[in-house]
């Protein structure tokens, strides 16, 4: 099967995330990370691939940088990557992002798309049904399992009160959950191979797409702050204090 | 023009409309304007009469049958914003209303904004607000592209309060789901309902959580012992989720369940930011971790630095001799 895995570099979460004054967009350094939720994506379309002899291909819109998130999920083993990256796309919303990454996927081709229930940096988990709609595909989303039968592929979508099984023939557009497989790491093996696979790096217009987002920041503030609470060292007695507060809240 | 008309999307859970749609009807009496209603369900008369108590003078209904609804609700409903125009369309976060809001913001061609905490209204204007970083700061956005405006809402952004006075039924109107070829092919197959023990967790007055600090899935017994004790419900971090230490229902947090509880008691949790979202409006929040650096302290009306192994069960102790 031909596999796409929707992939999104970003700042390292590790360091603490900065907006820019004047556009209020994330400020993207060079070096961005792949983001650790579609790591499950990657091994997941690893999995389909090579249980039916097939190809992972990257999908990613956004700052390029130094390609070093895509490289990452290349070391893991995927094929290739297309990176669609293009001044006019900076703050673009989710609409405008599913145009893009569906533009790239059709022209790449495909049997299974797979996405993260949610981007770390965006969260809006809205783009993989998005992208679903524009291909008229179904979207599995939010797999906690995935399993391939011949040409169906059947998930466990976590809802609000358990989880439904839900089955489909391909081709379809999947989104994983955080524990839906184990990512494998890197091999060097693999670190060194990934420096040789093809990055196709493309721009909006070469997929046909316009630019035309339709919102806007308008301001950024400061939430009201929490006074800052009581914080103690547990002597052994801790507890008596917490008892104390349950009591005053009077709900023991 | 200002919002005229205002539709919130409504999936039956359990016989009843999710509780998130109560929410986003009573925050959308605030608009004015005509108040309809898009039931994704079986549907009842209790259910019709519900709606109209929360202010829905229309009930769009669809009804599901094995299929997976999403994308033939979105086309149906794509198809009624045509005939009808409204000019807000409201979902709620949750599994379902996610993959609605996403298809028919595609197939409508117009954004969506997700994650909303307020929606404010001011004349042809649509604002919406979310939190980022953790909660510590507030971005507005508003739509420039022509109504209908499409919001996706956290959960307990609103209160839920039925209308003044009694609420007519509301008017239903039977909706087709139409045929929309391969988008419309997946089949729901089997529905696992969790059982579960004690108060809901959206509702509980106190949440007890737990994190990855417990270290272990057999040490997760205190912590329900301690939540056995309060009468309170067991939360979760999502690390504990996706080790599989409990089901996905018990999640606080960004991806999870947004819970209130007058008391929150985090064991062993970091308070990342996405844990954070979902409980920082707590009223009250006691911390229980070894690491004075830990977030969550940030947030905390009583922190405790220490183990939770050592003062969980002396807590549990004290209160059982009570
Ligand atoms: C897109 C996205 C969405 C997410 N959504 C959610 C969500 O909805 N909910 C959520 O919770 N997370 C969510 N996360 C994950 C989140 O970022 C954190 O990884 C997660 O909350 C951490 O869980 P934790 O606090 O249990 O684990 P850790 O961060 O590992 O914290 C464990 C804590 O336990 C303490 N500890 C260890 N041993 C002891 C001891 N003996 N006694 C006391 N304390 C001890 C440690 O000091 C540490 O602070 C999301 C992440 C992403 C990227
Ligand atoms: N710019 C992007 N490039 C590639 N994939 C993306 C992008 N934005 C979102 N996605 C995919 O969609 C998922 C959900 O993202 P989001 O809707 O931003 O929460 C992510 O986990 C990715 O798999």
């Amino acid at each position: 099967m031909r596999v796409i895995v929707c992939v999104k570099q970003i700042p390292d979460p590790a360091s603490p995330y900065e907006l820019d004054p004047d556009t209020h967009f994330l400020q993207r350094p060079a070096d961005q990370v792949l983001d650790d939720t579609d790591r499950y994506g990657v091994e997941m379309g690893l999995m389909i691939a090579e249980q039916t002899e097939g190809s992972v291909t990257l999908v990613s819109m956004g700052p390029a940088g130094n390609l070093q998130g895509i490289r990452q999920a290349l070391a893991m083993g995927a094929d290739k990557a297309v990176v669609v990256d293009d001044p006019s796309l900076r703050g673009a919303d989710t609409l405008t992002t599913a145009r893009v990454l569906s533009g790239a996927i059709s022209r790449e081709g495909f049997d299974v798309v797979i996405a993260g229930t949610e981007s770390t940096d965006g969260y809006s988990g809205v783009v993989p049904q998005q992208i679903a709609e524009f291909l008229e595909v179904p979207a599995l989303t939010f797999a906690k399992k995935v399993e391939l039968d011949g040409a169906t592929i059947r998930i466990e979508r976590q809802t609000e009160y358990g989880y439904d099984i839900v089955e489909t023939p391909t081709p379809v557009v999947i989104t994983v959950t955080a524990g839906v497989v184990e990512p494998r790491y890197p091999t060097f093996k693999g670190i060194m191979a990934a420096k040789s696979k093809p990055i196709d790096q493309v721009t909006a217009s070469e997929l046909g797409v316009t630019v035309d987002t339709g919102q806007q920041i308008i301001s950024i503030r400061p939430a009201p702050e929490r006074t800052a609470g009581e914080i103690i060292e547990d002597d052994g007695d801790a507890h008596l204090r917490i008892i104390q507060l349950l009591e005053q809240a009077k709900v023991i | 023009m200002a919002v005229n008309t205002t539709w919130v999307f409504v999936e039956e859970q359990d016989g009843k409309p999710a509780a998130i749609s109560l929410e986003l009807l009573t925050k959308a009496r605030t608009f004015g304007g005509e108040l309809g209603a898009i039931l994704l369900g079986a549907g009842s008369e209790d259910l019709y009469a519900e709606l109209g108590r929360y202010g829905a003078a229309k009930v769009y209904h669809l009804t599901p049958d094995e299929r997976l609804p999403t994308a033939a609700a979105a086309a149906a409903i794509a198809e009624l914003v045509g005939t009808h125009e409204p000019d807000l369309l409201l979902f709620g976060l949750t599994s379902t209303d996610r993959d609605v809001a996403g298809r028919l913001s595609a197939r409508l061609g117009k954004p969506v904004i997700s994650n909303a905490v307020e929606i404010g209204v001011d004349g042809d204007d649509v604002t919406v607000t979310n939190e980022i970083f953790g909660g510590a700061q507030l971005v507005d956005t508003v739509f420039r592209a022509g109504a209908p405006f499409i919001v996706v809402a956290r959960p307990k952004s609103f209160p839920a309060e039925p209308g003044a006075g009694d609420g007519a039924t509301p008017e239903l109107i039977p909706v087709e789901l139409p045929a929309v070829g391969q988008a419309g092919v997946a089949v729901v197959t089997g529905r696992h309902v969790e059982q579960q023990e004690g108060p809901q967790l959206e509702e509980a007055a106190i949440v007890v959580s737990a994190g990855r600090g417990l270290g272990s899935v057999d040490k997760l017994a205190v912590v329900e012992e301690l939540a056995g004790l309060l009468g309170a419900a067991v939360g979760a971090t999502r690390a504990i989720v996706d080790a599989d230490w409990v089901p996905y229902s018990r999640q606080v947090g960004q991806t999870g369940k947004t819970v209130k509880p007058d008391v929150y008691i985090a064991c062993g949790l970091s308070g990342a930011m996405q844990h954070l979202v979902g409980m920082k409006d707590s009223k009250m929040i006691i911390a229980i971790n070894k690491d004075e650096e830990a977030p969550i302290f940030g947030v905390c009306d009583l922190g405790i630095v220490g183990d939770v192994h050592k003062v969980l069960p002396k807590l549990v102790e004290a209160l059982k001799a009570r």
